[in-house]
């Protein structure tokens, strides 16, 4: 008995929906395989980690407010990947962003009126694009691999943040500590919904819904999808992928440096010499679960949130190490891509004997 | 006469489709037995179970009287069964000796392979140079050394898959005699061709299969090229008729002067100053062996290869650096050689498939930014019942399309806007004879009504079926267009050797 990968001769709808669910199954029974190894119970491990904060108000405000930064990244790295641009840097466009973002408060304190905190979320995106189009340009000119380029600029990018606030942009009345000033009033995002939720959330959730509709009704957004599947017949269709390229990282390192910003506007009030827990690279499972689609993603960044608040769930409730968080992260990631396979592929059980190798590639 | 192979009721199934249903061949030694059939009738699941790459789902295969299984390639090659592939499987950079060393199981010393390739490859008439990269060599030479290469094994049965597909007529010719010598020495060879013609000649007997059935047997030195497609297409084949209407030559809609442009890589070909008028009314055939610049000609002029802005006229404007989408705008219309990935997108229903080529000419298929997926739907159906475009369901994904279906698919959606420039590259390549009969008469309908058509092809028999004026593509040179009742096969055959590139350098 043996497994055979038979190529379907379409894309499986059912399976392009049914492989995340799939992934999700075997992440958790891997999950309850690692707690009892550890010697926990693995139900209440599984119900600590993906049940309990969904019960409590508190958890469930924390998990929306972890999904909305993974949301807005993972939106814009569904851009980058539908048009295959291996963009993997958006932690540091995140960071650069929220740099560019807290140029403002941090520099011109004095500076507060209505116009403080739109002009904030501008340069946050503006910087985290600029800082994104590095490795497109370097890409287009010298054929770089956009891969390594942007990965290794996510440790620039956070030495740089470091040594800002641990040098110029250290707060002067702060003791020494490593830590930015604290941002004035006129400079934090206001919550809405009766304090409940930031307003960073809403504007997540608009960004992602007219992403959802370019990239499924416009031209730009079949731009992207043919490109992504075959360069070749793009540029028949009259598309540059040069210019792709640097849109799609433009609009990714833009939506990564607007997260950036609001996440230190919203929440930290103030640089710190880690302002972010690895939001950029969880996206890019958020994107990949959420089938690089916006309305999926909201949902997967949802998921992906319930990850970090579960980590910390189990590790106060039972002791186990909250890089169980981690490990989960790696293993969705993991399952989905191999889910994804049967979306082209059938499985068929051979019963008897076959010649090796050749028999599956027809 | 001996018995050398004997099928007995071969099934393959693949999911739903019956790829071969109880196939029943006999090939006797020192028989060239020819197989034909349209594309996706079975002939390659066939040769495979033959070659080991594939498994039969049921009926048996007897060697000399006896049943074998044959699991793989190398028990294939044991049993004394060599394949020659359409598709070559060399390193370019590395030498005829060491590609040949690769592939034999026990290669021996180097300097003692390379003897006995070049004594091997001289007394069949194929002469070899071991010490050559294959990098440098043509492809009727490259085609050669997956010869010799099966030859050294000393095989009792020879598959040849389109072997001529990639060859000048004279290089067929050479082939030919090797196959008649082998065949006089008691070796069998199963061929596999679509070109008639060519089976009429040297093959002492034919299978035809039709669905993955055997549909007949014949001598084909008793039957013409028209029954013998008859009997592949399952009825009769309209032939194509070019001469009847003598085309009425109008204003010169696309020129080409002094094009030329560098390989855009080690392995691309440079575009040697081509110069060309093509007239409304005409189909001009551009012919040629593979990979001797047909398709940087093709990406010159469709605007994906931009080159010097006088090098290019469409109507009369320069446009040699335009895009492709500006040409368009112009009523030029272009069909890649490649239907999956350039001229299609695998992943994408055929309507999307519309928006690819045409979200710019004026279909109303985009307003504001938006695509309208109404106006491509209804786009779809009517290219789709116009050139007969057969489908297993509404609008399916463009790699769900058999090769046949696709083409007719890509080449219609450009008919359909009536253009005034057609550049085609290989319009009927591995089409059947059913649906290339319909494509060539589309072309030659297009242009009598006006419009300037380029056929590129590698199908002489396409050629001479469609062309008005015929010229020859040879190292990136272009030899001066003659019309189509000055040339024959002897002279294209000349001009695609190299003639075409002397002729070239003095223009």
């Amino acid at each position: 008995m043996r497994l055979e990968l038979v190529k379907r001769k379409e894309r499986s709808k059912t399976m392009a929906l049914l492989s995340p669910v799939i992934a999700i199954g075997l992440t958790a029974l891997a999950a309850a395989i690692i707690f009892a190894v550890s010697g926990h119970n693995p139900l209440v491990g599984l119900y600590k980690f993906f049940v309990e904060p969904l019960t409590q108000q508190w958890s469930l405000q924390a998990t929306i407010a972890k999904a909305t930064p993974l949301v807005l990244i993972g939106c814009g790295l569904a851009v980058c990947y539908l048009s295959n641009n291996w963009n993997i840097g958006a932690e540091g466009q995140f960071v650069v962003g929220a740099l560019f973002g807290s140029a403002l408060p941090v520099l011109f304190p004095e500076f507060e009126s209505g116009a403080t905190l739109p002009l904030m979320l501008i340069f946050g995106a503006v910087g985290g694009a600029l800082w994104a189009l590095i490795p497109a340009v370097l890409k287009n000119w010298f054929n770089t691999n956009e891969i390594l380029t942007s990965l290794m600029l996510v440790y620039v990018a956070s030495l740089i943040l470091d040594y800002l606030v641990r040098g110029p942009w250290r707060d002067p009345d702060g003791y020494n500590f490593p830590e930015s000033r604290l941002f004035s009033d006129a400079a934090i995002v206001p919550n809405v919904f009766g304090g409940t939720m930031s307003l960073s959330t809403p504007i997540t959730i608009v960004i992602a819904l007219i992403l959802a509709v370019v990239l499924a009704k416009t031209l730009k957004g079949f731009e992207i999808r043919v490109m992504g599947e075959s360069p070749r017949a793009g540029s028949f269709a009259g598309f540059s992928a040069k210019r792709l390229t640097l849109f799609a990282f433009a609009l990714a390192g833009g939506l990564a440096g607007l997260a950036g910003t609001m996440e230190v506007s919203g929440g930290l009030n103030q640089l710190l010499p880690t302002i972010s827990p690895g939001y950029g690279f969880t996206a890019i499972i958020v994107a990949f679960l959420g089938r690089l689609n916006p309305i999926g993603i909201i949902i997967a960044g949802f998921v992906l949130a319930l990850s970090y608040i579960g980590g910390e769930a189990v590790q106060s409730a039972m002791g186990v190490s909250n890089k169980i968080a981690s490990v989960i992260q790696g293993l969705l990631l993991f399952f989905v891509l191999a889910c994804d396979t049967l979306i082209l592929y059938r499985i068929r059980f051979v019963s008897h004997h076959a010649p090796a190798g050749e028999a599956s590639h027809v | 006469m001996d018995t050398l192979l004997d099928a007995r009721g071969l099934t393959k199934r693949f999911g739903d489709i019956l790829a071969n249903d109880k196939v029943d061949l006999v090939i006797n030694k020192g028989e060239i037995h020819a197989l034909l059939g349209e594309n996706g009738a079975g002939k390659s699941t066939l040769v495979k179970m033959f070659y080991g790459s594939l498994e039969p789902d049921g009926g048996e295969i007897l060697w000399r009287g006896k049943q074998v299984a044959i699991g793989n390639p190398a028990a294939a090659r044991e049993l004394g069964i060599g394949m020659v592939f359409q598709h070559f499987s060399l390193f370019e950079a590395l030498t005829v000796v060491e590609n040949i060393a690769l592939a034999l199981p026990d290669p021996g010393k180097m300097a003692e392979l390379a003897k006995r390739i070049e004594s091997v490859s001289v007394d069949y008439g194929l002469p070899l140079n071991p010490a050559d990269i294959v990098a440098d060599l043509p492809v009727g030479i490259r085609q050669r050394i997956e010869i010799v290469r099966c030859l050294l094994q000393e095989p009792q049965l020879i598959i040849m898959d389109e072997p001529t597909s990639v060859l000048t007529p004279q290089e067929a010719d050479l082939l030919f005699l090797t196959l008649q010598r082998l065949a006089s020495e008691g070796c069998a060879v199963l061929y596999i061709s679509h070109r008639l013609e060519e089976v009429k000649r040297i093959c002492h007997h034919a299978t035809i299969l039709r669905h993955g059935k055997v549909v007949s047997e014949c001598n084909p030195a008793k039957e013409t090229p028209a029954t013998l497609a008859s009997m592949m297409v399952g009825a009769d084949v309209a032939s194509v008729s070019a001469g009847a209407q003598k085309p009425r030559i109008g204003e010169i809609r696309l020129g080409l002067s002094n094009l030329s442009a560098k390989a855009a890589t080690p392995f691309a070909t440079a575009l040697n100053s081509i110069s060309l008028e093509l007239h409304a009314g005409e189909v001009v055939a551009i012919a040629g062996v593979a990979g001797n610049g047909q398709g940087e000609l093709f990406d010159a002029i469709s605007g994906e290869m931009p080159v010097a802005q006088e090098m290019i006229r469409i109507d009369g404007r320069p446009c040699g650096s335009r895009s492709i989408t500006w040409r368009r705008r112009q009523k030029a219309a272009f069909v890649p050689e490649e239907r999956l990935g350039h001229g299609a997108v695998p992943g994408l229903k055929l309507s999307q498939n519309i928006v690819l080529t045409r979200h710019a000419t004026g279909d109303r298929l985009t307003g504001g930014g938006f695509v309208s997926t109404a106006r491509a739907n209804a786009l779809e159906k009517h290219i789709k019942q116009e050139f007969d475009v057969r489908m297993s369901h509404d609008d399916p994904e463009a790699r769900s399309l058999s090769g046949g279906n696709l083409q007719k698919f890509v080449v219609g959606r450009e008919l359909d806007r009536r253009p005034a420039v057609l550049v085609v590259n290989q319009p009927t390549w591995g089409v059947d004879a059913g649906a290339a009969a319909l494509i060539r008469q589309a072309l030659i309908d297009l242009a009598r009504s006006g419009s300037a058509v380029l056929v590129i092809s590698q199908d002489l028999d396409e050629i001479f079926e469609i062309a008005d004026r015929i010229a020859v593509i040879s190292r990136g040179y272009l030899s001066a267009a003659d019309p189509a009742e000055e040339m024959n096969r002897e002279r294209v055959g000349l001009l695609m050797a190299g003639g075409a590139e002397a002729q070239g350098e003095v223009a």
